[in-house]
């Protein structure tokens, strides 16, 4: 690549953006840049989601992006795209010819004419469309009649053969498997001549061949000259596939190298970090058994994975976590736990009592406390009152009503109480819920389960995107109930939460549940990633 | 460029001053057709003043041209908060004006007192019935009861028509397809001597404030909103989520089966093919235009139908098209939906940041 020798500063038409001089002759020994993120910042409230990350990406590079839920890649991709306004940093790009511009944050239209793709974990296809249409879609000026469709064929069976991926133009993408709609994603961003291309999660939905010659068509892209960016947290194919891996975590970029020289361990040691600042865990009194799952099994759905004979002995007095990376079973048991999911197999024994399923009355009136993982989509009606969520899962109960009427007078005494008992801060128990903050709507949840004092607690990724303060409130207030004498199901990505708080470790892996006895970071991380300890 | 972020809590004052600015609005809007009309523009509105309060006539018959209105008004707004789209107003009150006529027309007899409240238990019934349908292929096979319950219409009236035509039809009606007449016992009151305003208003009025207190002060109202709001999230909470559905569906259908009694019991006296001049779907406009709130609906109810009666007078009078009416409706939803997004949304202007 060579550069120019006299720059000359202009605007790009269109994009806003400034050409600046390149300034990189004594890094002209290492592969030419193509991407420079450049501590790029972004803070939501009182959570840092980006907090001062570099990223470098080289022509003909694929590099890795590895981090749990809610360590800010998705943030960082969004700053890149221009879908979030960054609060610090900056985005520079390098053309073909050397020059560098930098994108300006909050425009979309930038990141696009800077020929950056992205093919998210979650199609963005139109399914009634043809395979073809999709593709154009959004390349074609609105009001263009003669849309000039052979030549757009032409450039895409060029670069069907070329790439290796293949698609049939014509049919609808309803009719295509998983595959070959991320197939089309793939080209969709081709078609556009991107140069940086982003991959999130590609291989979530794949199957392990799926998976291969996705991976195998993507590595002769990169030999031509394309950029990889791959987002994932499958270690086996990062260490695969990646020529190098960057790791991100809690907003921050704890580490990066060069993926010949990684390995599994020093991989997760920097995924999941190695410092101690949650304070010394407390021993549980484990008691009587409260809950037992035996051999609960859930076919597998094209959305969740199932769940195959996982038997689980639930003791009061005491916090069972389970670990595991997202996307395992997790969400299927915790619907099950929750009565909204009812077990193909096996049983559930509560108070006593066996049960084929649960329903969500069920679970409550058997003490079962449950904080939902999405906890704005089931765990609060946004547009109701803060009183009333928090008795929304009791309304039958005499404080609450009286023959059908609702005592509002009772309800506000309750929600102030509960407000100022769990420091739930808001505009008022009379105010929409909406307007909480995340982790305020967590108090919420958490006083509407705690003040019922269930046997049980569901508690599903208690402080996913919590600051560090409410994320400590919430483990409190958990270890209190376990010391009443409650039973407490910890469902985590943060093993870090697992460790600090439960008395024993489960660990989940395709649908199948694991006890270890070790409370060592690699061996667990190994059991996570589905290799025996 | 320019922004749209949402308000953070419209404020009381936005939320009723919208449907207030919208109604004056498509008011001072409707001075454009009048002017294509050729009609001197203040005598016009002069007119439709005077055709709604210059007498006790005029003011009584809007308030008869209201009463439907409230009922249709209020299926909509009682569904809708459930995110129940109930479009099927217009069948289900064809639905309880004809079991009005069935039960009504001399299949029981007995005092006012027993035949009143029984006819219209069987209007409200057949009336529930016919949403009932739509909601359980909603809840059962995903069916969308926009289009279910839209479609019903047509079914139902082309239904009304060919009973006319046949077992409803009175034998004494020289060859019309009108029903017998509804036997006197069963008659809604009049209000007023000589006036055509009937009980059914005061019912109106006095089901508005039962569905208000129904919504805001008890279990069920908070239910129905949950489930309006957000269904998961009332699951997951251990409500019952279809059978609140299918409960707020009945109820809905049995309000617009209830304007069909109404208009049939009240004012006509017996059953046509066009007993509603679309009253069903007229609801849901009152039910937008009151933010589908039970008491808002009762005003709004009787703002169009003032409009109504007062276009209707005015073009009687200045000789421009009744068409005028529906026109101003139109324009006063379309007022009141921008209205709304204004009070919901603030628009700001953003300097594109420059690149640094």
């Amino acid at each position: 690549m060579a550069l120019p020798t006299t720059p000359v500063p202009h605007a790009l038409p269109g994009s806003g953006a400034t050409l600046l001089a390149s300034d990189n002759r004594h890094e002209m020994t290492k592969p030419s840049p193509v991407l420079s993120l450049r501590g790029m910042t972004k803070r939501f409230g009182s959570v840092l989601a980006a907090d001062h990350i570099d990223l470098e990406l080289a022509r003909g590079e694929v590099l890795a992006l590895l981090g749990e839920n809610g360590a800010g890649k998705t943030t960082l991709m969004n700053m890149l795209f221009g879908q979030y306004t960054a609060d610090a940093g900056s985005v520079h790009v390098w053309h073909e010819d050397g020059a560098e511009i930098i994108l300006p944050p909050g425009q979309p239209q930038a990141a696009i004419e800077a020929k950056i793709g992205m093919v998210h974990q979650h199609f963005t296809l139109a399914e009634n469309l043809s395979v073809i249409d999709n593709i154009l879609l959004g390349t074609e000026r609105l009001l263009h009649l003669n849309r000039n469709r052979r030549a757009a064929r032409a450039k895409l069976e060029a670069l069907m053969i070329h790439s290796g991926l293949e698609a049939p133009l014509d049919r609808k993408v309803r009719e295509l498997s998983v595959g070959e709609r991320q197939r089309v994603e793939i080209l969709k961003a081709l078609y556009r001549d991107v140069r940086i291309l982003v991959l999130d999660e590609p291989t979530a939905v794949l199957t392990p061949q799926e998976a291969d010659t996705l991976f195998a068509s993507v590595r002769s892209m990169v030999e031509n000259g394309l950029s990889v960016i791959f987002i994932s947290h499958k270690l086996r194919e990062v260490l695969a596939f990646s020529d190098r891996i960057a790791v991100l975590r809690h907003g921050k970029k704890t580490g990066e190298m060069v993926t010949a020289d990684a390995d599994t361990h020093s991989i997760i040691r920097m995924m999941i970090g190695e410092e101690h600042d949650m304070p010394e865990r407390t021993p549980g009194t484990p008691r009587d058994s409260v809950l037992k799952l035996d051999g609960v099994s859930i076919h597998p759905t094209r959305e969740t994975r199932g769940l195959s004979d996982v038997t689980l002995d639930l003791k009061g007095g005491e916090i069972v976590g389970i670990a595991g990376v997202s996307g395992n079973g997790q969400s299927a048991l915790a619907r099950v736990l929750s009565g909204l999911l009812a077990p193909n197999a096996g049983g559930i024994e509560i108070g006593g009592e066996r049960l084929a399923a649960l329903t969500p009355r069920a679970a409550l009136s058997h003490g079962i406390g449950r904080i939902p993982e999405d906890r704005h989509h089931d765990g609060i009606i946004s547009a109701l009152s803060v009183s009333e969520n928090l008795v929304i899962e009791r309304l039958g109960d005499a404080d609450v009503q009286r023959a059908g009427f609702l005592r509002r007078a009772s309800m506000a005494k309750n929600a102030e109480a509960l407000s100022a008992a769990y420091d739930v801060r808001g505009p008022g128990i009379h105010a929409r819920s909406a307007l909480l903050s995340g982790g305020n709507i967590q108090k919420l949840i958490l006083a509407r389960v705690l003040e019922t004092h269930p046997n049980v607690i569901l508690a599903n990724q208690p402080t996913r995107g919590l600051d560090f303060r409410a994320a400590a409130e919430v483990s409190r207030r958990l270890i209190a109930a376990r010391d009443a004498g409650a039973g407490v199901i910890l469902i985590s990505e943060d093993l870090d939460e697992v460790l600090s708080l439960a008395d024993r470790v489960l660990v989940m892996h395709a649908g199948e549940l694991t006890e270890t006895e070790s409370r060592d970071r690699a061996s667990i991380g190994q059991l996570m990633a589905g290799h025996a300890a | 460029m320019i922004e749209i972020v949402p308000r953070e809590q419209p404020s009381r004052r936005l939320t009723t001053g919208v449907p207030l600015l919208a109604a004056i609005g498509s008011l001072l809007l409707a001075a454009i057709p009048l002017a294509f009309a050729g009609a001197p523009i203040f005598e016009a509105y002069g007119q439709m003043f005077t055709g709604v309060f210059g007498s006790l006539f005029s003011f009584t018959e809007m308030l008869t041209r209201a009463t439907p209105l409230i009922f249709t008004g209020l299926a909509a707004a009682v569904a809708f908060r459930a995110k129940l789209w109930n479009i099927g107003g217009e069948g289900q009150l064809y639905l309880g004006a004809m079991a009005a006529v069935w039960v009504g027309t001399g299949m029981i007899d007995g005092p006012p007192i027993l035949l009143v409240p029984v006819v219209l238990l069987a209007g409200a019934i057949a009336g529930g019935l016919g949403m009932l349908g739509p909601a359980l292929l909603k809840t059962r096979f995903g069916a969308d009861e926009v289009v279910t319950s839209l479609l019903l219409n047509f079914i139902i009236l082309i239904f009304v028509q060919m009973m006319l035509e046949g077992p409803l039809k009175d034998p004494m009606s020289l060859g019309w397809p009108q029903s017998e007449p509804i036997v006197d016992e069963a008659v809604l009151p009049q209000l007023i001597a000589k006036m055509r305003l009937h009980a059914g208003f005061l019912l109106a009025i006095g089901t508005a404030i039962i569905a208000h207190v129904i919504m805001a002060m008890t279990v069920w109202g908070l239910r129905i909103r949950a489930v309006g709001e957000n269904a998961a999230a009332a699951r997951h909470a251990g409500m019952p989520v279809k059978r609140i559905f299918l409960a707020v569906a009945f109820a809905s259908g049995a309000l617009a089966g209830i304007a069909g009694v109404s208009e049939v019991a009240g004012l006509k006296g017996y059953l046509t093919s066009d007993l509603s001049p679309g009253f069903g779907y007229t609801g849901i406009v009152v039910a937008m235009l009151a933010g589908l709130s039970p008491l808002g609906v009762v005003a709004a109810a009787l703002f169009i139908a003032s409009v109504f009666v007062g276009t209707d007078s005015m073009s009687r009078a200045m000789g421009v098209s009744s068409f005028l009416a529906d026109l101003t409706v139109s324009m006063s939803l379309i007022c009141v939906l921008l209205g709304g997004f204004f009070a919901r949304f603030r628009i700001r202007r953003v300097r594109t940041e420059d690149a640094a």
